[in-house]
């Protein structure tokens, strides 16, 4: 089963995706802490593209489809913008960069701990987000 | 629908800070500006009380981290109090508990800014 949405890439949209997400899933069956923690990957996706991708322009697009095939939960996030690679991104050694105050790169961080995969794709004309949870 | 507020309150010589509502990216910089406010008062002995607080995604973390820095330059501090299981877990990914005291109640946390103070005398 598919289900999509089409938001504004505006950050007071994001409850939107929020709640799309959600709902979708608790009707697959997951139980409330994954269902906040797959919400705010998506959250944390979302966000990386309005800032890195469209760099705060808000009249583009950001498309969310989600696959459910049991046990397996798919959400595609996919934009139109300029192209980044977050796997370029590190994952910071989370004490070291605590210690040192830095900001930034946490959804990324976050995103990889909330869920049971995270992959990205370039394609010519669009940037997809692919995240994973496998209902267990 | 995307709701968030901050009301202030002392609750003996600490700044309380409540946050309520949904705290990402659209928000996050109301709370910015509540630190700058605070800084500008030369207000460091901060106190966030989660109670209310329903969400939390990394521009409402990364908040906390662009500030502490200059509140303890300034000699305070900011602690938390009373989150919820959910926002507390994900304080907890980031391993913010390595970096700030987060109490269950707000009244120990007052408590610790205090014994500090008495300390420091």
């Amino acid at each position: 089963m598919k289900k999509n949405l089409r938001i504004p890439s505006q950050t007071e949209k994001l409850i939107l995706a929020r709640e799309f997400v959600a709902d979708a899933a608790k009707g697959f069956g997951f139980a409330e802490d994954d269902v906040n923690n797959i919400a705010l990957a998506v959250d944390e996706a979302c966000t990386n593209i309005i800032k890195h991708a469209y760099q705060y322009a808000a009249d583009r697009e950001i498309g969310i489809v989600i696959v459910m095939k049991k046990p397996e939960f798919e959400i595609l996030i996919e934009d139109h913008g300029r192209h980044f690679d977050p796997n370029r991104i590190p994952v910071p050694d989370m004490k070291e960069y605590m210690s040192h105050y830095k900001r930034g790169g946490l959804g990324m961080y976050l995103m990889k701990k909330l869920m049971d995969k995270v992959e990205y794709s370039i394609e010519p004309r669009k940037n997809i987000v692919r995240l994973t949870k496998y209902l267990h | 629908m995307n709701e968030f507020k901050i009301s202030f309150r002392e609750n003996g010589k600490i700044h309380v800070m409540e946050l309520r509502g949904y705290l990402d990216a659209h928000t996050a910089p109301n709370l910015e500006e509540a630190f700058q406010k605070l800084i500008k008062e030369k207000k460091f002995h901060i106190l966030v009380n989660c109670k209310d607080l329903a969400y939390i995604s990394s521009a409402g973390l990364g908040v906390f981290m662009a500030f502490i820095e200059d509140i303890r330059a300034g000699g305070g501090d900011i602690k938390m109090s009373n989150m919820s299981p959910k926002v507390f877990n994900i304080f907890d990914l980031l391993g913010f508990p390595m970096l700030y005291e987060i109490f269950t109640d707000e009244h120990d946390a007052v408590k610790k800014f205090d014994a500090k103070k008495q300390a420091t005398k």
